[in-house]
């Protein structure tokens, strides 16, 4: 088969895309319809469910709570991550002095640190997001922190011999080269922050989606969890491609009109 | 256009990791004069041009620009060996990332002035090497202080571009008149632009040659250039 495709194959191909969700949704119902158990509810079980709990109120009320939770999560671990991975690559000395403390945070189980805060803390808010942010912070340090040593030398000298203030070489120097590295963090930080954030909330919390699944598991209620599921997963999907990409594509443009 | 300002260049001492690049080193550039520092590789031309640039601290001696400190002097307009553009701005971009003030007609005079019209919202992915330089020279121009530094601006280039660039940077000198220092170690390239040429060579860095050069720079004929061109080979070569 070869490789370059013509005009027809793209559009093939592009349906075949197309059709993979609605395929997915056809499996789901077939292996529903086979199996025939309350443990393998289909799709429209789960979608009449969904809308039953819309309209009791606690689904919104539940992803209000855990999409609180989760941004200022975020927020806060991308604003700490960002600065300390920013100062630890390019203070050479203090990056030395806190390299251990990186991979620590990096390899503690974020069930131990949930544990620790709500001991320390009690059964909180600021007790889950500081357990989150304290997850997440390595993994944004140890991307920022590579983003910086790969920094090019050269604009750091152009910016010298023009003598940029510091306010510009942020803006013109730091910044764009940095992009690519802040957006994989972000990334991969906001699925790690979903999980952890759920985990967390089934493991003590008066509400939200973690705890509302819990809540669901405890009663074998199967078609909760996935109305849940569902949602969340649209939610995601939601943020990837409403707010992620149209924020990576206007701040990288133009490199990806370089290739 | 400012007219170029007078460059008085004093090093009492510049060392890199130990090893002395300057020990009591003077040089001067008088005002609206285009000098060629030629020397072999590692010599310390391009650290010679940083320091006037105020660029380079950690040393000991006086450097001015118009009799004032070169770190308080206006910014020169510096030429890189490579474009060195900001590939993420289009041409107006990197022309206002070291000229912020600069107003959108003498951005886009600029942009014109070196061959690059209908090319101020072209990022430098889209232009060709010669036109990245040409934009390098335009960004080096706009800060407007009559002194420009240019390190090896025509290395690594083909010779049909390095030949549009020099004429462009002729054209320029000609009609600007400013203080220029231009590094290289193609002693064809002093024949071509320069005034005087200063033969770096040693370690610490002394000037073994010091050639005010015959005419106009800009009416040059070629035969000019280079019995020039010789002259300076062999001011060169006597010091190796």
């Amino acid at each position: 088969m070869p490789l370059g495709g013509d005009h027809k194959t793209d559009d093939r191909l592009k349906w075949l895309g197309r059709l993979s969700l609605p395929l997915l949704i056809v499996v789901w119902q077939g292996a529903a319809l086979i199996a025939q158990s309350r443990f393998a509810p289909g799709p429209w079980s789960v979608v009449g469910r969904t809308v039953d709990l819309i309209r009791e109120g606690h689904l919104l009320a539940d992803f209000g709570q855990t999409l609180a939770r989760a941004g200022v999560a975020f927020a806060l671990a991308m604003v700490i991550g960002t600065g300390l991975g920013v100062v630890f690559g390019r203070v050479r000395w203090l990056d030395r002095l806190f390299s251990a403390w990186v991979v620590v945070g990096l390899n503690l189980p974020a069930i131990v640190v949930a544990i620790l805060c709500y001991i320390w803390l009690g059964l909180t808010d600021v007790a889950l997001v500081l357990a989150v942010v304290l997850n997440k912070v390595p993994l944004v340090v140890t991307t920022i922190r590579a983003g910086v040593r790969a920094l090019d030398p050269s604009l750091d000298e152009l910016a010298r011999v023009y003598r940029m203030p510091r306010r510009r070489w942020l803006r013109l120097i730091l910044l764009p080269q940095l992009l690519p590295h802040v957006m994989t963090a972000a990334r991969t930080g906001l699925s790690l922050v979903w999980k952890i954030v759920l985990v967390f909330e089934v493991l003590g919390s008066d509400g939200g989606v973690g705890f509302r699944v819990g809540v669901f598991f405890q009663f074998f209620d199967m078609t909760g969890i996935l109305a849940y599921t569902v949602c969340f997963v649209a939610l995601v999907l939601g943020l990837e491609y409403g707010c992620l990409r149209p924020v990576e594509w206007r701040m990288t443009r133009w490199r990806m009109d370089q290739r | 256009m400012a007219h170029g300002p007078e460059v008085t260049a004093a090093i009492n001492r510049l060392a890199f990791q130990g090893d002395v690049l300057f020990d009591r080193f003077q040089m001067a550039v008088p005002a609206g004069q285009v000098v060629a520092l030629l020397g072999r590789s590692g010599v310390g031309k391009t650290t010679l041009l940083r320091v006037i640039a105020g660029a380079e601290a950690g040393f000991d001696g006086d450097v001015r620009i118009a009799g004032v400190p070169a770190a308080s002097a206006p910014i020169p307009g510096f030429v890189f060996q490579d474009a060195r553009l900001l590939p993420w701005c289009d041409a107006v971009g990197n022309i206002r990332a070291v000229a912020p003030r600069i107003d959108d007609a003498r951005c886009l005079a600029l942009i014109d002035a070196v061959g690059l019209t209908g090319f101020a919202r072209a990022f430098p992915h889209q232009m060709s090497g010669g036109m990245q330089r040409r934009l390098g020279l335009a960004r080096a121009l706009a800060v407007n202080s009559g002194l420009f530094l240019l390190d090896e601006p025509f290395a690594s280039l083909d010779r049909d571009t390095a030949s549009e660039v020099t004429d462009q940077v002729r054209r320029v000198f000609a009609t600007s008149r400013p203080t220029v220092v231009l590094v290289s170690h193609d002693a064809a390239d002093a024949a071509r632009l320069a005034h005087r040429a200063v033969v770096l060579a040693g370690r610490p860095a002394r000037i073994v040659a010091d050639v005010d050069l015959p005419g106009d720079p800009a009416e040059r004929s070629l035969a000019e250039i280079a019995e020039i061109t010789a002259t300076l080979v062999s001011a060169q070569a006597r010091d190796i």
